[in-house]
């Protein structure tokens, strides 16, 4: 069984970020493979196993040839990656990405596409459904469990109140929440291996993709400004002495809530 | 185009409109444009809340069985779209299937999604959408730069619900049409998981756990504190992504957000991924070992602790006094 991933390299969320003149997040320097995506990668790797064979490919795209997240997931063991880099699709917005993510994953021809529910930097949550949409794929998103059965995928899906059963036809798009399986850290060997293991790299052109479509050119959202958003000051700061329990039980009563 | 006709996407538990869906009504009314609602499910069972809250009609699929929402409704959406009823603007929640919906309306229809919005404003003709950033210490307002419908995904609690008095909506059928290949995922088996106290997003206060907790055992401090104030738990990113507690539980960016009359951060040190989901509270307690963690930079008592000591030491005092 293939399947394919998609993983966002994103800047160090350790680090404070910051808007450029244009407000778009700055992206310059090292970037890193998103926590969230490690999860699915996770999962991809633990399907492919199960499935006694197959690769794990990872998608992504980035403005710069940034690697260094890629090379987190193939160290993890995918088999291989395809990284969409281009000037052009700096500025793009959700749907611009799924545009480009659909035409790349459709080269791996997949059986089955797995995605974070949303990136950590950007979170707009949407560009799974976009990319199934494109490829006219079932998706079902919020996935805490996932397991492959023939040509079936069963997905424990999370709901407001729990959890639902959802089975769907292969090829389909899954997002995977965190937390779900405890993520694999690299070995010295696979990092080493990593760094043998094929990166094909992208333009938008090789993906047949018209630049006005992508990029700040084919985005339709602009920003308009940038504010300042009210301020929340701190309050009172003590330093437990051992008895500072009294003080949030006087706090409690004060706001009636006990 | 001024912006003169919203459709709001509904969504029920049961026949129970959700709360977001009534906040996305109170902030369309407020725009002074004519109100509708789609809804994925028979209309005239949520007819009447959706009525009262400013719906004049809502257009409606009828049942779905046990398809997962967002290949019909947007579907249906569509269909109406290319039949020549055209919104400026349509409201989405953003929840689970909020989501779905959104993304597969934003292709369909080949427009973009402003998600996780928190305000909204109408400029002359243009749709202006406020989001939070770098932990809410930022708003960036944005809009679209193209022709209508605008799709807009809205983030529960940025609005206050509030009921308009008006009559039930007037049910119009819709179809949802054949769902062909992408639509093909069904919902097997529904496991809803007993729950105690309130919802995370309703309670009125909410006690939350990070990573200061130190190991997954510990979290039953903060549902027993919870429990103690009939609040709701709750949880920092960092200790979901550890696979301590489901995700439902996050409260945050990536979560979330919450608006508690008190919320209680117990060894979560405030990451901008956290404080965006809880700094609407009305009052913010925090204990954390640390003196120098962000969240006392927005706690209105904050205690520089260890949540080990300072926990069970309340727990006791709370059911000291019964």
């Amino acid at each position: 069984m293939n399947v394919a991933v998609c993983v966002k390299q994103i800047p160090d969320p350790a680090l404070p970020g910051s808007l450029d003149a244009t407000h778009a997040l700055v992206r310059e320097g090292k970037l890193v493979l998103d926590d969230s995506d490690m999860y699915g990668v996770e999962m991809a790797l633990r399907l492919v196993e199960t499935a006694g064979g197959g690769e794990v490919t990872l998608v992504s795209m980035a403005p710069n040839s940034e690697q260094s997240g890629l090379r987190t997931g193939l160290a993890m063991g995918a088999h291989k990656a395809i990284l969409v880099s281009d000037p052009v699709l700096k500025g793009s917005d959700a749907l611009g990405t799924a545009k480009v993510l659909a035409a790349a994953i459709k080269r791996a021809n997949p059986d089955l596409v797995i995605a974070a529910t949303e990136s950590s930097d950007g979170y707009t949550g949407t560009t799974p459904v976009q990319i199934a949409e494109l490829l006219g794929l079932p998706s079902v998103t919020f996935a805490k469990k996932v397991t492959v059965d023939g040509s079936t995928v069963h997905v424990q899906r999370q709901t407001e109140d729990g959890y639902d059963d959802v089975a769907s036809p292969l090829p389909a798009m899954v997002t995977v929440t965190a937390g779900v399986v405890e993520v694999r850290y690299p070995s010295f060997k696979g990092i080493m291996a990593a760094k043998g293991k094929p990166l094909e790299l992208l333009t938008v052109a090789d993906l047949g993709i018209d630049a006005g479509s992508v990029g700040w050119a084919g985005a339709g959202q602009k920003i308009d400004s940038v504010i300042d958003a009210e301020a929340r000051g701190s309050g009172e700061v003590i330093e437990d002495d051992g008895e500072s329990h009294n003080r949030i039980i006087s706090f409690l009563e004060q706001l009636k809530v006990i | 185009m001024a912006v003169s006709k919203i459709w709001v996407v509904a969504e029920a538990n049961g026949a129970k409109v959700t709360t977001a869906t009534l906040e996305l009504l109170a902030a369309s009314r407020a725009t002074g444009a004519t109100v509708e609602a789609v809804f994925g499910g028979d209309g005239a069972a949520v007819a009447a809340e959706l009525g009262e809250h400013g719906a004049t009609k809502v257009y409606a699929t009828g049942d779905l069985g046990g398809a997962l929402l967002g290949v019909p409704v947007a579907s249906a959406i569509a269909a109406l779209v290319a039949g020549g009823n055209v919104p400026d603007l349509i409201l989405i929640a953003q929840s689970y299937d909020g989501r779905d919906i959104a993304g597969r309306l934003s292709v369909k229809l080949d427009k973009t999604v402003l998600t996780n919005g928190v305000g909204l404003s109408i400029a002359g003709d243009s749709v202006v959408v406020d989001h939070a950033v770098f932990g809410g210490a930022k708003i960036v307002k944005a809009s679209f730069t193209g022709a209508g419908p605008n799709i807009v995904l809205i983030r529960a609690k940025s609005f206050a619900a509030e009921s308009a008095g008006g009559a039930a909506a007037a049910v119009e059928s819709i179809s949802a049409g054949d769902r062909g290949a992408a639509g093909a995922a069904v919902v097997t088996e529904r496991h809803v998981e007993a729950r105690l106290g309130p919802k995370l997003d309703e309670a009125a206060v909410v006690v939350s756990g990070g990573r200061g907790l130190g190991e997954a055992g510990k979290y039953s401090m903060v549902e027993d504190l919870a429990k103690a104030l009939k609040g709701a738990p709750g949880a920092s990113r960092a200790i979901v992504d550890a696979g301590w507690v489901p995700y439902a539980y996050q409260v945050g960016q990536t979560g979330k957000t919450v608006k508690p009359d008190v919320y209680i951060a117990c060894g979560i040190s405030g990451a901008t991924q956290h404080m965006v989901g809880m700094k609407g509270a009305k009052n913010i307690i925090a204990i954390n070992k640390d003196k120098e963690a962000p969240i006392f930079g927005i706690a209105d008592l904050g205690i520089v602790g260890d949540v080990h000591k300072v926990l069970p030491k309340l727990l006791e005092a709370l059911r000291a006094r019964g």
